[in-house]
Protein backbone atom coordinates (compact mmCIF):
# COMPACT_ATOMS: atom_id res chain seq x y z
CA UNK A 1 0.00 0.00 0.00
CA UNK A 2 1.40 3.24 -0.70
CA UNK A 3 0.60 6.15 1.65
CA UNK A 4 0.23 10.02 -0.16
CA UNK A 5 0.92 11.95 2.98
CA UNK A 6 -2.00 14.79 3.77
CA UNK A 7 -0.37 17.90 5.51
CA UNK A 8 -2.53 20.23 4.17
CA UNK A 9 -1.38 21.26 1.25
CA UNK A 10 -2.93 21.05 -2.43
CA UNK A 11 -5.10 18.93 -3.94
CA UNK A 12 -4.25 14.97 -3.89
CA UNK A 13 -6.83 14.02 -5.95
CA UNK A 14 -5.53 13.60 -8.93
CA UNK A 15 -2.15 11.58 -7.86
CA UNK A 16 -4.86 9.19 -6.16
CA UNK A 17 -6.38 8.85 -9.14
CA UNK A 18 -3.00 7.87 -10.97
CA UNK A 19 -2.13 5.14 -8.51
CA UNK A 20 -5.79 3.89 -8.95
CA UNK A 21 -5.16 3.71 -13.05
CA UNK A 22 -2.14 1.73 -12.78
CA UNK A 23 -4.21 -0.70 -10.52
CA UNK A 24 -1.81 0.40 -6.83
CA UNK A 25 -3.28 0.94 -3.60
CA UNK A 26 -3.12 4.52 -2.30
CA UNK A 27 -4.58 6.31 0.79
CA UNK A 28 -4.19 9.72 1.03
CA UNK A 29 -3.76 9.88 4.42
CA UNK A 30 -2.35 11.87 7.98
CA UNK A 31 -2.43 8.91 10.19
CA UNK A 32 1.19 7.77 11.51
CA UNK A 33 0.15 4.68 11.59
CA UNK A 34 -1.05 4.01 8.26
CA UNK A 35 2.13 5.93 7.25
CA UNK A 36 4.23 3.32 9.34
CA UNK A 37 2.50 0.53 8.06
CA UNK A 38 2.91 2.22 4.43
CA UNK A 39 5.54 0.02 1.78
CA UNK A 40 5.68 3.26 0.34
CA UNK A 41 5.43 7.19 1.06
CA UNK A 42 4.21 10.08 -1.43
CA UNK A 43 5.52 13.11 -0.46
CA UNK A 44 3.13 15.43 -2.52
CA UNK A 45 3.07 19.64 -2.11
CA UNK A 46 1.85 22.45 -4.15
CA UNK A 47 2.60 26.73 -3.27
CA UNK A 48 5.19 28.24 -1.30
CA UNK A 49 7.71 26.06 0.65
CA UNK A 50 7.63 28.12 4.01
CA UNK A 51 4.12 27.69 4.79
CA UNK A 52 4.72 24.09 3.54
CA UNK A 53 7.96 23.01 5.44
CA UNK A 54 5.86 24.83 8.72
CA UNK A 55 2.74 22.83 8.00
CA UNK A 56 5.15 19.91 7.73
CA UNK A 57 7.01 20.51 11.12
CA UNK A 58 3.66 21.34 12.93
CA UNK A 59 1.51 18.14 12.14
CA UNK A 60 4.59 16.08 13.37
CA UNK A 61 5.20 14.29 9.68
CA UNK A 62 8.70 16.05 9.18
CA UNK A 63 9.86 13.87 11.52
CA UNK A 64 7.86 10.71 10.84
CA UNK A 65 9.12 11.09 7.11
CA UNK A 66 13.00 11.34 8.41
CA UNK A 67 12.44 8.14 9.93
CA UNK A 68 10.36 6.42 7.52
CA UNK A 69 13.05 7.38 5.04
CA UNK A 70 16.11 6.20 7.78
CA UNK A 71 14.48 2.88 7.73
CA UNK A 72 14.55 2.52 3.97
CA UNK A 73 11.12 2.59 2.44
CA UNK A 74 11.36 4.33 -0.81
CA UNK A 75 9.74 7.79 -0.54
CA UNK A 76 8.92 9.91 -3.46
CA UNK A 77 8.68 13.80 -3.12
CA UNK A 78 6.73 15.55 -6.10
CA UNK A 79 7.13 19.42 -7.07
CA UNK A 80 7.61 20.90 -3.91
CA UNK A 81 7.35 17.52 -2.36
CA UNK A 82 10.43 16.84 -4.17
CA UNK A 83 12.23 20.15 -2.99
CA UNK A 84 11.21 19.70 0.62
CA UNK A 85 13.79 16.69 0.63
CA UNK A 86 16.48 19.09 0.30
CA UNK A 87 18.93 20.87 2.97
CA UNK A 88 17.31 24.11 2.56
CA UNK A 89 15.52 26.50 0.23
CA UNK A 90 16.13 30.48 -0.66
CA UNK A 91 12.67 30.60 -1.60
CA UNK A 92 11.74 34.23 -0.10
CA UNK A 93 14.44 33.85 2.65
CA UNK A 94 16.16 31.13 3.84
CA UNK A 95 14.45 27.88 4.96
CA UNK A 96 14.85 24.31 6.36
CA UNK A 97 14.01 21.01 4.72
CA UNK A 98 14.00 17.53 5.44
CA UNK A 99 18.03 17.18 4.41
CA UNK A 100 17.09 13.84 3.33
CA UNK A 101 19.23 15.21 -0.37
CA UNK A 102 22.01 17.27 -0.31
CA UNK A 103 21.71 20.48 -2.00
CA UNK A 104 19.53 23.81 -1.97
CA UNK A 105 16.33 24.87 -3.99
CA UNK A 106 16.81 28.25 -5.65
CA UNK A 107 15.01 30.58 -7.96
CA UNK A 108 15.53 29.64 -11.42
CA UNK A 109 15.31 32.77 -12.28
CA UNK A 110 19.17 33.12 -11.08
CA UNK A 111 20.06 30.53 -13.63
CA UNK A 112 17.76 30.70 -16.79
CA UNK A 113 18.29 33.77 -19.40
CA UNK A 114 16.72 36.39 -19.07
CA UNK A 115 13.14 37.33 -21.13
CA UNK A 116 12.23 33.70 -20.44
CA UNK A 117 8.92 33.39 -18.59
CA UNK A 118 8.80 32.25 -14.95
CA UNK A 119 7.17 29.96 -13.95
CA UNK A 120 8.30 27.20 -16.19
CA UNK A 121 4.67 25.98 -17.32
CA UNK A 122 4.15 23.31 -19.63
CA UNK A 123 6.12 20.44 -20.98
CA UNK A 124 9.50 19.78 -21.19
CA UNK A 125 11.51 16.80 -22.49
CA UNK A 126 13.50 14.74 -19.86
CA UNK A 127 17.41 14.49 -20.33
CA UNK A 128 18.63 11.31 -18.22
CA UNK A 129 21.99 12.30 -16.31
CA UNK A 130 22.31 8.90 -15.12
CA UNK A 131 20.66 5.48 -15.15
CA UNK A 132 18.00 4.98 -12.84
CA UNK A 133 15.04 2.44 -12.31
CA UNK A 134 12.25 5.10 -12.24
CA UNK A 135 12.51 5.63 -15.68
CA UNK A 136 12.69 2.08 -16.92
CA UNK A 137 9.68 2.10 -18.84
CA UNK A 138 10.78 5.81 -20.77
CA UNK A 139 12.98 6.76 -23.01
CA UNK A 140 15.16 9.98 -23.30
CA UNK A 141 13.50 12.83 -24.52
CA UNK A 142 10.08 12.14 -23.44
CA UNK A 143 7.64 15.19 -21.97
CA UNK A 144 6.44 15.61 -18.61
CA UNK A 145 4.18 18.73 -17.20
CA UNK A 146 6.01 21.34 -15.33
CA UNK A 147 5.19 24.33 -13.13
CA UNK A 148 7.44 25.94 -10.83
CA UNK A 149 9.86 28.76 -10.12
CA UNK A 150 12.67 26.76 -8.13
CA UNK A 151 14.54 24.51 -8.68
CA UNK A 152 17.15 21.74 -6.82
CA UNK A 153 20.45 23.31 -7.25
CA UNK A 154 23.65 22.05 -6.04
CA UNK A 155 22.66 18.48 -6.07
CA UNK A 156 24.85 16.80 -8.54
CA UNK A 157 25.61 13.70 -6.84
CA UNK A 158 21.47 13.20 -6.44
CA UNK A 159 20.33 14.48 -10.11
CA UNK A 160 18.91 11.72 -12.53
CA UNK A 161 17.21 13.97 -14.73
CA UNK A 162 17.00 17.35 -16.13
CA UNK A 163 15.27 19.22 -18.44
CA UNK A 164 16.39 22.35 -20.65
CA UNK A 165 14.85 26.14 -20.66
CA UNK A 166 17.84 28.23 -21.11
CA UNK A 167 19.72 26.21 -18.58
CA UNK A 168 19.56 22.71 -17.45
CA UNK A 169 17.06 22.36 -14.76
CA UNK A 170 17.10 19.59 -12.18
CA UNK A 171 13.80 17.62 -12.78
CA UNK A 172 14.66 14.50 -10.77
CA UNK A 173 16.65 13.22 -8.14
CA UNK A 174 17.73 10.17 -6.39
CA UNK A 175 19.28 9.27 -2.78
CA UNK A 176 19.04 5.50 -2.09
CA UNK A 177 15.26 4.70 -1.47
CA UNK A 178 14.33 8.28 -1.42
CA UNK A 179 13.26 9.74 -4.77
CA UNK A 180 12.25 12.69 -6.39
CA UNK A 181 10.30 14.75 -9.38
CA UNK A 182 10.00 18.27 -9.91
CA UNK A 183 7.47 18.05 -12.71
CA UNK A 184 4.45 16.46 -11.89
CA UNK A 185 3.47 12.69 -13.11
CA UNK A 186 0.19 12.52 -12.23
CA UNK A 187 -0.51 15.71 -15.10
CA UNK A 188 2.42 13.81 -17.22
CA UNK A 189 -0.05 11.51 -19.37
CA UNK A 190 1.23 7.65 -19.87
CA UNK A 191 4.67 8.97 -19.57
CA UNK A 192 4.14 10.57 -15.84
CA UNK A 193 2.01 7.06 -14.76
CA UNK A 194 4.95 4.84 -16.37
CA UNK A 195 6.64 6.81 -13.72
CA UNK A 196 4.55 6.10 -10.69
CA UNK A 197 4.54 2.36 -11.97
CA UNK A 198 8.54 1.93 -11.66
CA UNK A 199 8.23 3.74 -8.03
CA UNK A 200 5.73 0.91 -7.23
CA UNK A 201 7.94 -1.72 -8.26
CA UNK A 202 11.42 0.48 -7.10
CA UNK A 203 13.01 -2.49 -4.94
CA UNK A 204 16.33 -1.53 -2.54
CA UNK A 205 18.49 -4.41 -4.04
CA UNK A 206 18.18 -1.81 -7.12
CA UNK B 1 13.10 23.05 -24.50
CA UNK B 2 9.59 23.76 -23.32
CA UNK B 3 6.83 23.08 -25.93
CA UNK B 4 4.01 24.98 -27.71
CA UNK B 5 0.96 23.94 -25.89
CA UNK B 6 -1.82 22.50 -28.02
CA UNK B 7 -5.79 22.98 -26.11
CA UNK B 8 -9.30 21.62 -27.17
CA UNK B 9 -11.84 23.57 -25.39
CA UNK B 10 -14.94 21.68 -24.45
CA UNK B 11 -17.99 23.89 -23.81
CA UNK B 12 -20.21 21.84 -21.32
CA UNK B 13 -23.97 22.16 -21.13
CA UNK B 14 -25.75 20.21 -18.40
CA UNK B 15 -22.89 17.91 -18.16
CA UNK B 16 -22.83 17.24 -21.89
CA UNK B 17 -20.40 18.48 -24.75
CA UNK B 18 -22.19 21.09 -26.89
CA UNK B 19 -20.85 22.97 -30.09
CA UNK B 20 -21.22 19.85 -31.82
CA UNK B 21 -18.57 16.81 -31.87
CA UNK B 22 -18.32 14.43 -35.25
CA UNK B 23 -16.00 11.93 -33.92
CA UNK B 24 -15.78 8.32 -35.55
CA UNK B 25 -15.52 5.12 -32.85
CA UNK B 26 -16.37 7.34 -29.67
CA UNK B 27 -19.27 5.79 -28.35
CA UNK B 28 -20.68 8.94 -27.23
CA UNK B 29 -19.62 11.56 -28.82
CA UNK B 30 -20.95 14.30 -26.58
CA UNK B 31 -19.63 12.49 -23.38
CA UNK B 32 -17.33 15.09 -21.90
CA UNK B 33 -15.21 12.48 -20.34
CA UNK B 34 -15.18 10.22 -23.16
CA UNK B 35 -14.20 13.19 -25.50
CA UNK B 36 -11.44 13.57 -22.67
CA UNK B 37 -9.96 10.57 -22.66
CA UNK B 38 -10.50 10.73 -26.60
CA UNK B 39 -8.06 13.92 -26.60
CA UNK B 40 -5.47 13.07 -23.85
CA UNK B 41 -4.33 9.73 -25.78
CA UNK B 42 -4.27 11.59 -29.31
CA UNK B 43 -1.44 14.22 -28.13
CA UNK B 44 -3.57 16.93 -26.43
CA UNK B 45 -1.26 19.16 -23.89
CA UNK B 46 -3.94 20.10 -21.41
CA UNK B 47 -7.88 20.65 -21.43
CA UNK B 48 -10.02 23.48 -20.81
CA UNK B 49 -13.60 22.65 -19.80
CA UNK B 50 -16.04 25.60 -19.99
CA UNK B 51 -19.12 25.31 -18.08
CA UNK B 52 -21.77 27.01 -20.11
CA UNK B 53 -24.83 26.04 -17.45
CA UNK B 54 -27.24 28.36 -16.03
CA UNK B 55 -28.68 25.92 -13.70
CA UNK B 56 -27.87 24.52 -10.23
CA UNK B 57 -28.88 21.44 -11.31
CA UNK B 58 -26.81 21.55 -14.49
CA UNK B 59 -23.43 23.14 -12.28
CA UNK B 60 -23.63 20.25 -10.45
CA UNK B 61 -23.69 17.59 -12.77
CA UNK B 62 -20.80 19.69 -14.07
CA UNK B 63 -18.79 18.97 -10.98
CA UNK B 64 -19.83 15.36 -11.06
CA UNK B 65 -18.48 14.88 -14.72
CA UNK B 66 -15.36 16.90 -13.89
CA UNK B 67 -14.74 14.18 -11.53
CA UNK B 68 -15.41 11.65 -13.40
CA UNK B 69 -12.81 12.98 -15.98
CA UNK B 70 -10.22 13.87 -13.58
CA UNK B 71 -10.22 10.40 -12.23
CA UNK B 72 -9.16 8.98 -15.70
CA UNK B 73 -7.33 11.80 -17.39
CA UNK B 74 -3.83 12.84 -16.35
CA UNK B 75 -3.31 16.02 -17.98
CA UNK B 76 -3.46 19.38 -16.80
CA UNK B 77 -7.50 20.52 -16.62
CA UNK B 78 -8.71 24.11 -16.75
CA UNK B 79 -12.05 24.99 -15.55
CA UNK B 80 -13.82 27.87 -16.50
CA UNK B 81 -17.25 29.15 -16.63
CA UNK B 82 -19.58 30.52 -13.45
CA UNK B 83 -16.42 31.31 -11.06
CA UNK B 84 -17.41 34.46 -9.01
CA UNK B 85 -15.97 33.57 -5.46
CA UNK B 86 -13.47 31.71 -3.53
CA UNK B 87 -16.34 28.93 -3.26
CA UNK B 88 -16.42 28.00 -6.33
CA UNK B 89 -12.58 27.88 -6.90
CA UNK B 90 -12.92 25.54 -4.10
CA UNK B 91 -15.59 23.69 -5.34
CA UNK B 92 -13.79 22.78 -8.94
CA UNK B 93 -10.31 22.26 -7.41
CA UNK B 94 -12.07 19.36 -5.43
CA UNK B 95 -13.03 17.98 -8.36
CA UNK B 96 -9.76 17.78 -10.20
CA UNK B 97 -9.12 20.80 -11.58
CA UNK B 98 -5.79 21.84 -11.81
CA UNK B 99 -6.51 25.63 -12.94
CA UNK B 100 -9.31 27.78 -12.84
CA UNK B 101 -10.34 30.31 -15.29
CA UNK B 102 -11.80 33.62 -14.66
CA UNK B 103 -13.76 35.75 -16.64
CA UNK B 104 -16.91 37.57 -15.89
CA UNK B 105 -16.62 36.85 -12.49
CA UNK B 106 -13.20 38.97 -12.03
CA UNK B 107 -14.77 41.73 -14.00
CA UNK B 108 -17.63 42.46 -11.66
CA UNK B 109 -15.24 41.67 -8.79
CA UNK B 110 -11.38 42.72 -9.64
CA UNK B 111 -10.41 41.30 -6.02
CA UNK B 112 -11.72 37.73 -7.08
CA UNK B 113 -7.53 37.07 -9.05
CA UNK B 114 -5.80 38.20 -6.17
CA UNK B 115 -7.54 36.57 -3.27
CA UNK B 116 -7.74 33.08 -5.66
CA UNK B 117 -3.86 33.66 -6.14
CA UNK B 118 -3.16 34.22 -2.33
CA UNK B 119 -4.75 30.92 -1.53
CA UNK B 120 -4.06 28.84 -4.25
CA UNK B 121 -0.81 30.30 -6.16
CA UNK B 122 -1.02 32.29 -9.22
CA UNK B 123 -0.45 28.85 -11.12
CA UNK B 124 -3.91 28.46 -10.32
CA UNK B 125 -5.34 31.29 -11.87
CA UNK B 126 -6.08 32.06 -15.55
CA UNK B 127 -7.65 34.88 -16.52
CA UNK B 128 -9.57 34.26 -19.47
CA UNK B 129 -10.36 37.88 -21.81
CA UNK B 130 -13.04 38.61 -24.39
CA UNK B 131 -11.56 41.01 -26.38
CA UNK B 132 -12.73 43.23 -29.50
CA UNK B 133 -11.75 46.41 -31.64
CA UNK B 134 -14.11 48.93 -30.68
CA UNK B 135 -13.37 52.30 -32.77
CA UNK B 136 -9.85 51.12 -33.17
CA UNK B 137 -9.20 50.29 -29.18
CA UNK B 138 -9.02 46.95 -27.59
CA UNK B 139 -12.08 46.95 -25.49
CA UNK B 140 -12.92 43.89 -22.51
CA UNK B 141 -16.15 42.70 -23.35
CA UNK B 142 -18.17 40.69 -20.42
CA UNK B 143 -20.81 37.92 -20.81
CA UNK B 144 -19.71 35.60 -23.24
CA UNK B 145 -19.08 38.41 -25.74
CA UNK B 146 -22.64 40.47 -25.28
CA UNK B 147 -21.25 43.57 -23.02
CA UNK B 148 -18.86 46.02 -23.72
CA UNK B 149 -17.66 47.11 -20.28
CA UNK B 150 -15.71 50.03 -21.56
CA UNK B 151 -12.16 48.85 -20.24
CA UNK B 152 -9.46 48.93 -22.28
CA UNK B 153 -8.10 45.40 -22.54
CA UNK B 154 -4.47 45.74 -21.97
CA UNK B 155 -4.43 47.42 -19.19
CA UNK B 156 -7.21 45.09 -17.63
CA UNK B 157 -4.95 42.20 -18.77
CA UNK B 158 -2.13 43.92 -17.45
CA UNK B 159 -3.77 44.44 -13.67
CA UNK B 160 -4.88 41.02 -13.92
CA UNK B 161 -1.12 39.55 -13.96
CA UNK B 162 -0.19 41.96 -11.51
CA UNK B 163 -3.08 40.78 -9.28
CA UNK B 164 -1.87 37.36 -9.98
CA UNK B 165 -2.89 35.42 -12.49
CA UNK B 166 -1.03 32.87 -14.06
CA UNK B 167 -1.82 32.96 -17.64
CA UNK B 168 -3.79 34.50 -19.48
CA UNK B 169 -6.19 33.42 -22.23
CA UNK B 170 -6.66 35.64 -24.69
CA UNK B 171 -10.21 35.29 -27.21
CA UNK B 172 -10.40 38.17 -29.88
CA UNK B 173 -14.16 38.05 -30.38
CA UNK B 174 -13.14 39.87 -33.60
CA UNK B 175 -11.49 36.75 -35.21
CA UNK B 176 -13.93 34.05 -33.04
CA UNK B 177 -15.57 31.56 -35.28
CA UNK B 178 -14.59 32.86 -38.60
CA UNK B 179 -11.65 30.43 -38.78
CA UNK B 180 -9.85 32.94 -40.71
CA UNK B 181 -6.65 32.61 -38.14
CA UNK B 182 -5.56 33.56 -34.85
CA UNK B 183 -5.67 37.69 -34.31
CA UNK B 184 -2.16 38.26 -34.39
CA UNK B 185 -1.79 41.95 -34.01
CA UNK B 186 -4.27 41.67 -30.53
CA UNK B 187 -1.96 38.61 -29.20
CA UNK B 188 0.91 40.62 -29.99
CA UNK B 189 -0.07 43.62 -27.87
CA UNK B 190 -0.76 41.27 -24.58
CA UNK B 191 2.57 39.24 -25.24
CA UNK B 192 4.22 42.56 -24.92
CA UNK B 193 2.39 43.79 -21.88
CA UNK B 194 3.07 41.01 -19.76
CA UNK B 195 5.46 37.76 -18.86
CA UNK B 196 3.61 35.27 -18.06
CA UNK B 197 2.15 32.46 -20.83
CA UNK B 198 -0.78 33.73 -23.15
CA UNK B 199 -2.80 31.09 -24.93
CA UNK B 200 -4.29 32.26 -28.03
CA UNK B 201 -8.17 31.57 -28.63
CA UNK B 202 -10.30 32.83 -31.54
CA UNK B 203 -10.44 32.06 -35.23
CA UNK B 204 -8.24 29.13 -35.65
CA UNK B 205 -9.18 27.06 -39.15
CA UNK B 206 -6.54 25.32 -40.04
CA UNK B 207 -3.00 23.81 -39.44
CA UNK B 208 -1.56 26.58 -41.14
CA UNK B 209 -2.97 29.11 -38.86
CA UNK B 210 -0.95 27.44 -35.77
CA UNK B 211 2.17 27.58 -37.49
CA UNK B 212 1.89 31.63 -38.43
CA UNK B 213 0.63 32.19 -35.13
CA UNK B 214 3.98 29.93 -33.22
CA UNK B 215 6.46 31.52 -36.41
CA UNK B 216 5.28 35.07 -36.32
CA UNK B 217 4.77 35.11 -32.76
CA UNK B 218 7.38 32.74 -30.25
CA UNK B 219 6.31 34.56 -27.13
CA UNK B 220 2.64 32.69 -27.25
CA UNK B 221 3.20 29.79 -25.32
CA UNK B 222 -0.54 27.62 -26.63
CA UNK B 223 -2.81 27.47 -29.18
CA UNK B 224 -6.37 26.95 -27.93
CA UNK B 225 -9.30 25.45 -30.20
CA UNK B 226 -13.01 24.14 -29.84
CA UNK B 227 -14.93 23.33 -33.38
CA UNK B 228 -11.83 22.47 -35.57
CA UNK B 229 -11.30 19.31 -33.37
CA UNK B 230 -14.16 18.62 -32.48
CA UNK B 231 -15.05 18.07 -36.11
CA UNK B 232 -12.13 16.53 -36.73
CA UNK B 233 -11.09 19.48 -39.58
CA UNK B 234 -7.94 19.31 -37.71
CA UNK B 235 -6.11 16.82 -35.89
CA UNK B 236 -4.04 17.11 -32.88
CA UNK B 237 -1.60 14.63 -34.40
CA UNK B 238 -1.18 15.84 -37.82
CA UNK B 239 -1.02 19.09 -36.41
CA UNK B 240 2.07 18.24 -34.27
CA UNK B 241 3.35 16.99 -36.75
CA UNK B 242 3.20 19.93 -39.11
CA UNK B 243 4.52 21.93 -36.06
CA UNK B 244 7.63 19.86 -35.50
CA UNK B 245 8.09 19.93 -39.17
CA UNK B 246 8.08 23.78 -39.41
CA UNK B 247 10.78 24.16 -36.46
CA UNK B 248 8.09 24.07 -33.61
CA UNK B 249 8.77 22.90 -30.85
CA UNK B 250 5.74 20.16 -29.70
CA UNK B 251 5.32 17.00 -27.68
CA UNK B 252 4.32 14.61 -29.62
Amino acid sequence: MIAIIDYGVGNLFSLASSFSAIGAEAIVTANPAVIRAADRLILPGVGAFEDAARKLRESGMADLVKEEAASGKPIMGICLGMQMLFEKSFEYGEHEGLGLIKGSVRPIADVIPQGLKIPHIGWNALRFTRPHSLFKYLKEGDFVYFVHSFYAADCNDAVIATSEYGAPLTAAVANGNVMGCQFHPEKSGDVGLSILRAFCEWEVAQ
Amino acid sequence: MITKRIIPCLDVKDGRVVKGVNFQGLADVSSPVELAKYYSSNGADELVFYDITASAEGRALFTDILTETAKSVFIPLTVGGGINTLADFDRVLKCGADKVSVNSGAIRNPSLIYEAAKRYGDQCVVLSADVKRVDGVFRVFAKGGRENTGMEAIEWIRRGVDSGAGEIVLNSIDTDGVKGGFDLEMLEAVCNAVSVPVIASGGAGSIEHFITLFNTLPRVDAGLAASIFHFGEVSIKDLKEKMTQAGIPARL
